[in-house]
């Protein structure tokens, strides 16, 4: 396999971790706003110490994720920064607001109202940051950013200001917020607020049924090759069956209240949801200008990076692993 | 406290490597396959940190002692790499290496060869030092100003003798430092050093100018104090050598003077205090042992200590200005042009605006609440002295 197919296959992977496990963390926002009746304050209480310790960690996959992105393709990230540059500059402000929201919620004064105001910016940015993250990615997946000579030719605001993107991003904060909700009945060690984050995982769940639905029949228009893609190929059969599979599965697994086996299909399909998206999209990074081979950067560079990724991770995964060996339910 | 700057700190991370393709497109485009490595290698440094931050403030009841120390030494030594992976970056920036142009486009890539560029060594030893210095006193200069109200906290004394080694000690090995960078800069970026001393006309001998305004209509650097040969003995090392002139580049390659030589004197001139105080600090400690008294026992060393803590980052403020202003025209020096690199997006002043009014904001809030964690910190957890003190 070329390098520069494994490195976009590294990115892939990072992309999917930064969903797994930063994604939570925004769901977790989500619950923040809409915790209610007798025990919202333990909901949020329980939101703020299952993100605490990891949601900095976390939230390093996406900036992996760039970094690989500059390096390995750098035609294919000043397109994306330019294109994209309204939506990103959206999704940043977003991502500030929502962490240090959540940091001084933290620190400040214990008062009712205090605590109010900071959880309202940290819920708003975690149900944002989300819906950005979605109509980007929405957009690349498009095929309408188009470069030619490397100019963007494109425009500030077709690639993203339409019905797929913005589906897409509803699609991804959906899936964020189910996967916190199904995280969180693990967290959760008690009865009732576990059953309250069951309930939410359940309605959830619907939500991202109904959205992958109306992304699906809106990619017709919006972004036919991906569609085509993800409809035609060989493989889109068995991993439509697959992701049902898992997608049934975890509503199995939540109402009869097997939250772990439930966290793991919850997982599984957003997994191939995403896997799903980078096949159909494959060879393109953005559809259909710039391919991974036309973007690469020179071999020495892709090398010397892939030397680097796997001495990162060796260091990495040990130390991810201990942090959650310390903080959370791992099977 | 750590916790809060942290999370500022990570958050304003994303916005910064996300920010370079939003406003540099060009210069990415171009550079990323050249120095993408030392951000990667940033990028894993800081995740490391922030995974062992995560344990260090939130494991103090979950994990034993010396497991949390090491995740302390862990955020430390990941944090330094991260400043030294960025700096190395940006040092590429003032001597690219590692390609050939052909054709306007780089090839023969060689990321290691660019990695090691003449300013890599130079710059990142500066920036780890000041880095030190300036948090350093920073810490100093808040335990200072809590001892002066509470003359025998022994939390307080600790805290304050801690950060001022760290300080001083990068406060006093500071100057050879600058002036390793400055030997280097004269070779690698001769129009910089220029612009950092005001010097019009091309000299042999020529004066270290200490102040003065830079007036570029006129062509000449008014009301400075000369040092007759410095500047010709520090940057080369030799009475006579020859100092080249602003006069002597295309008036379209060389920065806007003024703002690189005020930025550079108010820059040594913050270090220069720095070291003053490290080396009072250490004479008082010395002093203070020979003859048995506390060596924290004074009015005038707590307070200057106070006045000091904002040095190191105004110091490094300006630094940043010298080294970037004294860059210009050039982003890439010598290769690529800022305009050249920059966004072809209009409206550029809204996110600037936006950002601009976004982080003041932060930066209230944050020192806000820095404030109060520092009027909350611990009591003399052994009031001996409190005790005698109402006895007396």
């Amino acid at each position: 396999m070329p390098l520069e197919t494994i490195i976009a296959g590294v990115m892939v992977a990072s992309l999917v971790l930064y969903a797994l496990l930063g994604g939570a963390d925004y769901g977790g926002g989500v619950w923040d706003l809409f915790a209610f009746g007798r025990r919202a304050r333990e909901q949020r209480a329980l939101i703020a110490n299952a993100i605490g310790p990891v949601w900095e960690a976390n939230h390093v996959w996406l900036i992996l994720l760039v970094v690989v992105l500059f390096t390995a393709f750098p035609p294919a990230f000043a397109v994306i920064a330019t294109a994209l540059h309204i939506p990103i500059t959206l999704l940043l402000i977003g991502i500030v607001l929502r962490g240090t929201a959540f940091t001084f919620r933290t620190y400040d004064v214990q008062r009712d109202e205090v605590q109010r105001r900071w959880s309202l910016v940290f819920s708003i940015a975690s149900i944002i940051t989300p819906i950005l993250l979605g109509t980007t990615l929405g957009a690349i997946a498009s095929g309408n950013i188009r470069v030619e000579n490397g100019v963007v030719t494109s425009g500030f605001f077709e690639p993203w200001l339409a019905p797929f993107p913005l589906a897409v991003g509803f699609f991804a904060l959906a899936l964020f917020a189910f996967l916190a909700a199904v995280y969180l009945t693990i967290e959760a060690d008690e009865g009732p607020l576990r059953e309250d984050f069951r309930l939410r995982a359940l309605l959830a769940g619907v939500a991202v049924g109904l959205l992958a639905l109306i992304v699906f029949v809106l990619a017709g228009t919006g972004a036919p090759t991906v569609r085509a893609g993800i409809s035609r190929s060989s493989w889109a059969l068995a991993l439509h069956i697959l992701t049902a599979a898992f997608a049934i599965g975890a509503f199995y697994t939540l109402w009869t209240r097997r939250y772990r086996a439930a966290r793991l299909c919850a997982a599984a399909q957003v997994t191939l949801i995403l896997l799903g998206w980078a096949f159909a999209q494959f060879p393109y990074l953005i559809e259909p200008d710039i391919s991974i081979t036309s973007a690469a950067a020179p071999q020495s560079t892709l090398q010397l990076l892939l030397a680097a990724l796997i001495a990162g991770a060796l260091l990495l995964f040990p130390s991810y692993y201990y942090l959650f060996r310390i903080f959370k339910t791992i099977e | 406290g750590t916790a809060i700057l942290f999370a500022v700190g990570a958050v304003s991370g994303t916005v910064l490597s996300f920010e370079l393709g939003l406003l540099w497109p060009g210069f990415m485009g171009y550079a990323g396959s050249i120095i993408g490595i030392p951000f990667s290698l940033e990028g894993f440094a800081f995740f490391t940190e922030a995974i062992f931050l995560g344990i260090y403030l939130y494991g103090w009841k979950r994990i034993p002692p010396r497991a949390h120390l090491f995740a302390g030494v862990m955020v430390a030594i990941s944090g330094a790499l991260s400043g030294i992976f960025v700096v190395i970056a940006n040092a590429w920036m003032n001597a690219p290496r590692g390609f050939r142009l052909v054709d306007g486009k780089p090839v023969d890539i060689d990321p290691i060869a660019a990695m090691l560029n003449p300013a890599a060594l130079p710059q990142t030893i500066h920036m780890t030092l000041a880095a030190y210095a300036a948090t350093g006193f920073v810490v100093a200069g808040i335990h200072a100003f809590m001892l002066r109200r509470d003359p025998d906290n022994r939390f307080h004394k600790a805290a304050l003798a801690i950060a001022l080694v760290v300080g001083g000690v990068g406060a006093i090995l500071q100057p050879l430092s600058g002036d390793f960078l400055a030997k280097r800069v004269a070779v690698t970026q001769p129009v910089k050093l220029a612009a950092f001393e005001g010097q019009f006309q091309t000299e042999t001998s020529a004066p270290l100018r200490i102040g003065g305004v830079p007036d570029e209509d006129a062509r000449v650097t008014r009301y400075a104090i000369e040092v007759p040969y410095g500047l010709s003995v520090l940057a080369y090392g030799d009475l006579n050598a020859v100092v080249k002139g602003l006069n002597d580049f295309p008036a379209d390659q060389y920065p806007p003077v003024a703002i690189v030589h005020i930025a550079f004197q108010i820059m040594v001139a913050c270090g220069v205090a720095m070291m003053l105080v490290a080396l009072w600090g250490a004479w008082r400690y010395v002093r203070g042992r020979r003859r048995k008294q506390n060596w924290l026992h004074s009015k005038w060393f707590l307070r200057v200590l106070v006045a000091a803590a904002p040095l190191g980052f105004i110091a490094i403020e300006t630094g940043w200005t010298v080294t970037e202003v004294g860059r210009q025209p050039w982003i890439i020096y010598g290769v690529m042009r800022t305009s050249e690199a920059v966004t072809p997006m209009p409206g550029l002043i809204l996110p600037f605006i936006t950002f601009t009014v976004l982080y003041i904001f932060l930066a209230l809030v944050t020192v806000f609440l820095l404030l109060r964690q520092v009027a909350a910190s611990p009591r003399d957890p052994h009031p001996r002295a409190q005790e005698a003190r109402i006895a007396a």
